[in-house]
Order: structure tokens, then C-alpha cells, then sequence
């Protein structure tokens, strides 16, 4: 016999299941398996633009509070149907295209990029069982899917003829080619331990007593984690690694010339990679949708969403990274460290408990500590300028 | 489910035609940057077909690798040379007579070789299915010493890179 809460963990599948049942009666076979991708396809359709209309209503209202003020509080109570207003305002303005633009590109890139947005949200584990698309390669998928992203944005900005898009453009290659290496490294100690690549196995793999066993936990985690935040939040432009959109040098990176939906397309895109990396980050190493108590897809919203109000405090406190800072963080610094990391977890697993935890802490705090050392920041006692004489 | 597998056919067949489209459109387009987005669709495309012939794994890694890397490199080069009003390029030259006997050649002696093996299909080979796993044991183990000279050789090029990218001392601005 089951309890209450398991029926409440299961609402979503039950009701998915109860569906295709009701459905079952007056379709024939091959339409239900239709149904049950329509299902599943439309929950992830929808999903993702509500995430994205409403995560821009929580970034406004908490970056106010961060800086004294209210935030939207104009539209309905508490600012709640601003998102709505916003979302009028952008089907209402008017399209324009520069004259000397390349039309075709210009207008596929909106287009393009939010295709691989909406595809990473198939792997996402929402709960027990609610994961859409349960590949066993799922994690795999999700870095060949979010390397696709670059092309798009390449499109916006080349094929909108503006010097200001264009190093927007040019930014936003460098920077993600760059974050992409560290990122990628520092998810495969998540894999090494849970010996799959599959997103469900991944968070199954994390169990334990209380379902507290999260990866997080272990010292090798906790830099696995960082490591990944930081690369996430620079994957997706957001401050303080927002250099392809920096509002004060390049106006607005590389969607200056678009307006209207063209621009909400991109805005769209941008925070819903904004959740699914903050989502994989959770799978990956706070446990998914792993928790005591409360059912698995509460525990894995509220996991996700407290990552992105780390973001967005981030954004709240952080000045913007100088280009070259930009670039010798993520070679310098986070790519040694993840490389290192990788190698503690090899060693975790081969180690007795207390002797891998001194051992391990040992490594991190000195490669830390080398790394810390090595990356000082040169600053010359007189300044010399070439052009000067 | 006839209606379902017709359905899939159709999609396959479809997505094939796409990629020889796309195919076109990389050696016959007069823009440079639209040949590079042509390519990153064909290449796409490939990727689709392998998820159809049940090879996961190596539809990941094509898009990882080619779309995501070599792709983007590609169009890193024309945006850091190419003219930004797009300058438009013959793709054509007066050797297209010898490239096609060329051409015509080696597609005659493919077909010939693939025509004289044979290939077995057997309800074994037929339910194989390579897994992630196996995949990584086979590297880790049987073809672990290939894998490591890749890997050294990979190396080897990267720091070779390196050493063709930095400036010499007497270049440096004093």
C-alpha cells in the first residue's frame, strides 16, 4: 500500500498516464503513441516560455530588492502579469530589418536559437520518472546540443552588418569555445562516479540515506560544482561574464539590430539555457531530484531555482570581467583546476573514506593554493606606453 | 503500426534529401558565410541519420565535434577575414573536366568494392547494439595503447600550436 505522498510525487505521471488511458478507449494504437509524445512535447513546449516569461519577473523584482527599490509592481499584484504586458509590447512593435542586412540569416538566427534551448529541456529529469526523453547518453546529448548555440548567435551577429554585433559576435565565440573546455571537464567526474551518462541514472546514483548522498558532499563535487556554475553562468552571457551584451561598449552585442519578437526570441533563449544549465547542475551534482520528505519534482524546482537566484545575485553584485581576465580564467585557472579534480576522483574511488578526505583536501587546497600563486596579476612598477615617444 | 513506420520512412528519406541539399548549397553558394552555415546543416543532418540507424553515441559526437568546433572555427576565420558585406567568391575554376573523370573514377572503384564484399547480415549483427559502456571499455582496454599515441599526438600538436602562436621576445612591445 502507498502512502499520500507518493501519489502527490507522481501527480504529473498519473495524470499523463490517466490521459492516455481516457484516450485509449476511442484511438486506435498507433495514435496513443502519437498522444504520449504529444503529451510529454507540449508540457516541454509550454514550460519553457513560462519558465522564461516569469524568470524575467524574478530577476527584476529580486534585482531591485538588491538595489533598494521595488521592481515591476504596476501590472496586477505583485508585478505578476507584467511578463504578459512585456510579452504584448513585443508581438506589437515594429520588425525592423537594417537595409544592408543579409535577410535570410537575419532572420533565421532568432529562429535557430531557440531550437537547441527547447531541446536540452528533453533530458532534464523533472522528478521520478518525468524525464522526457531517458537517453543513455543523455549527458552527452546535453553538451553536443549546447555547442550548437554559438552558430545562431554567429548568424545574428554577421548577418546584421554592425561593427557593434558583430565584436558582440566575436566575443561570444571566444568566450563560449573558451568555458566550453573547463565545463565539459568538470561534469565528467560526475559521470566517473555515477558511471553513466544517462541524466536519470546520474541523479539515481545519488541516493542514500535520506537521499542526502548528493555529490556535492564530497570535496571533488563541491569543485566539480563550482567549476560548472561558473562555466554555466559564462555559457549563457550572464553577468559578470556578459561581455557579448555589454550594454555600456557594444550597445547590445549581438542582437543590437533586432527588435520586437526577433529580440524576445533571443531574450527567450538566453534564460531558458539559463534554467536548464542551473536544472543539469542540480542533476548533476545537488542530487537532481533526490530530497527527504518533499516530492522528487518540488525538491528539484527548488534546487533549480535557488541556483538561479545565485545567478541573478551574481548579476546584483559582480562588476563585469575585463576581456583578457575573461579568457586567462577560464585557461588558467579552471581548466588546470577541473583537470586536477578529475584526477582526485580516480583516486577517491581507490581510497578508504577518512584517508581520501584528508588526501583529497589535501590536493585541492594545494593546487588551489599553486594556481592562486601562478595566476597573480603582473603589475609592472612604471607603466610603459610603445606609442608614447 | 504501418501508418508510424511509413511515418519514419518518410522523415528518413526526407532528412537524406535535406542533407544532399545542404550538401549543394556548401560547394555551389557564392557566399562564404552561407556555404559555412550549408555545411553545419549537412553536418546536422548527418548527425539525424545516425540517431535513425540507432547510433546515439556517434550522432553526439558529430555534433559536438563538427558542428560545435570545426564549424564554428570555420566561421571564426571568415568573420576575422572576410569583408563584412560579404564578398562572393566563384566556387568554380577551368579544372571541373579532370575533377569530374577524377571523381568518376573513384566513385566506380568504391562501388566496385563494395559490391564485392560481402556483407553478412546475420540476426547476431542485426541486435548488436554498441553501447556507451562497451564503447569506453573497448577504448580503456583492447585499444588502449591507440588511444593513448592519439592522445600523445594530440598533445604534441597543441603545444606545437602554442609554440607557432607566441610572439618572439624581440616582437614584444618595450
Amino acid at each position: 500500500m502507498r502512502g499520500v505522498e507518493f501519489y502527490v510525487d507522481m501527480i504529473f505521471v498519473t495524470a499523463k498516464a490517466w490521459i492516455l488511458a481516457l484516450l485509449g478507449r476511442f484511438l486506435p494504437d498507433w495514435l496513443i503513441v502519437l498522444a504520449s509524445i504529444t503529451i510529454s512535447g507540449v508540457a516541454i513546449l509550454c514550460l519553457g516560455p513560462v519558465i522564461m516569461m516569469y524568470l524575467t519577473l524574478l530577476e527584476r523584482k529580486l534585482i531591485g530588492r538588491i538595489q533598494n527599490r521595488y521592481g515591476p509592481n504596476r501590472v496586477g499584484i505583485w508585478g505578476l502579469l507584467q511578463p504578459i504586458a512585456d510579452g504584448i509590447k513585443m508581438f506589437t512593435k515594429e520588425d525592423i530589418v537594417p537595409a544592408k542586412a543579409d535577410k535570410i540569416v537575419h532572420l533565421l538566427a532568432p529562429i535557430a536559437i531557440v531550437v537547441p534551448a527547447l531541446m536540452i529541456f528533453l533530458v532534464v529529469p523533472f522528478g521520478e520518472r518525468m524525464t522526457a526523453v531517458n537517453l543513455n547518453i543523455g549527458l552527452l546529448y546535453f553538451i553536443a546540443v549546447s555547442s550548437i548555440t554559438i552558430l545562431p548567435i554567429f548568424m545574428g551577429s554577421w548577418a546584421s552588418r554592425n561593427k557593434y554585433s558583430l565584436l558582440g559576435g566575436m566575443r561570444t565565440a571566444a568566450q563560449m569555445i573558451s568555458y566550453e573546455v573547463p565545463m565539459t571537464l568538470a561534469v565528467v567526474p560526475a559521470i566517473m562516479m555515477s558511471q553513466s551518462l544517462a541524466t536519470n541514472t546520474i541523479v539515481l546514483a545519488q541516493a542514500g540515506d535520506y537521499d542526502l548522498h548528493w555529490f556535492i558532499f564530497t570535496p571533488w563535487g563541491l569543485v566539480g560544482f563550482i567549476i560548472f556554475f561558473l562555466c554555466a553562468t559564462a555559457e549563457c552571457n550572464r553577468p559578470p561574464f556578459d561581455l557579448p551584451e555589454a550594454e555600456s561598449e557594444l550597445v547590445a552585442g549581438f542582437h543590437t539590430e533586432y527588435s520586437g519578437m526577433k529580440f524576445a526570441l533571443f531574450y527567450m533563449a538566453e534564460y531558458m539555457n539559463a534554467f536548464t544549465l542551473c536544472a543539469i547542475a542540480a542533476t548533476l551534482f545537488l542530487g537532481g531530484w533526490q530530497g527527504p520528505f518533499l516530492p522528487s519534482w518540488m525538491w528539484f524546482f527548488g534546487k533549480t531555482f535557488v541556483l538561479i537566484c545565485v545567478m541573478i545575485w551574481f548579476r546584483g553584485t559582480f562588476p563585469r570581467f575585463r576581456v583578457d581576465h575573461l579568457m586567462g580564467f577560464a585557461w588558467k585557472f579552471l581548466l588546470p583546476l577541473a583537470l586536477v579534480n578529475i584526477l582526485l576522483t580516480a583516486l577517491w574511488q581507490f581510497t578508504s573514506n577518512l584517508a581520501a578526505w584528508f588526501g583529497s583536501i589535501l590536493v585541492l587546497g594545494v593546487s588551489l593554493w599553486i594556481l592562486v600563486r601562478l595566476n597573480r596579476a603582473f603589475v609592472p612598477e612604471k607603466r610603459s606606453y610603445p606609442l608614447e615617444g | 503500426m504501418p501508418i508510424l513506420e511509413l511515418t519514419a520512412k518518410f522523415g528518413t528519406y526526407a532528412v537524406m534529401a535535406a542533407v544532399l541539399v545542404f550538401a549543394l548549397g556548401v560547394v555551389t553558394l557564392r557566399n562564404l558565410f552561407h556555404c559555412a552555415l550549408c555545411l553545419a546543416a549537412a553536418l546536422i543532418g548527418t548527425a539525424a541519420l545516425y540517431v535513425v540507424l540507432q547510433a546515439e553515441y556517434l550522432a553526439a559526437i558529430q555534433v559536438l565535434l563538427y558542428v560545435g568546433a570545426v564549424v564554428t572555427l570555420v566561421i571564426f576565420a571568415i568573420m576575422l577575414t572576410e569583408h563584412l558585406a560579404g564578398k562572393t567568391v566563384r566556387q568554380n575554376n577551368a579544372q571541373s573536366l579532370p575533377a569530374i573523370a577524377g571523381l568518376l573514377g573513384f566513385v566506380s572503384l568504391v562501388t566496385v568494392l563494395i559490391l564485392k564484399t560481402p556483407w553478412p547480415v546475420t540476426p547476431a549483427a542485426l541486435k548488436a547494439k554498441t553501447s556507451v559502456m562497451e564503447l569506453g571499455k573497448a577504448l580503456m582496454e583492447t585499444y588502449v595503447f591507440p588511444f593513448e599515441v592519439i592522445s600523445i599526438v594530440l598533445i604534441a600538436a597543441l603545444i606545437g600550436t602554442v609554440v607557432i602562436a607566441k610572439k618572439d621576445e624581440e616582437d614584444l612591445p618595450r
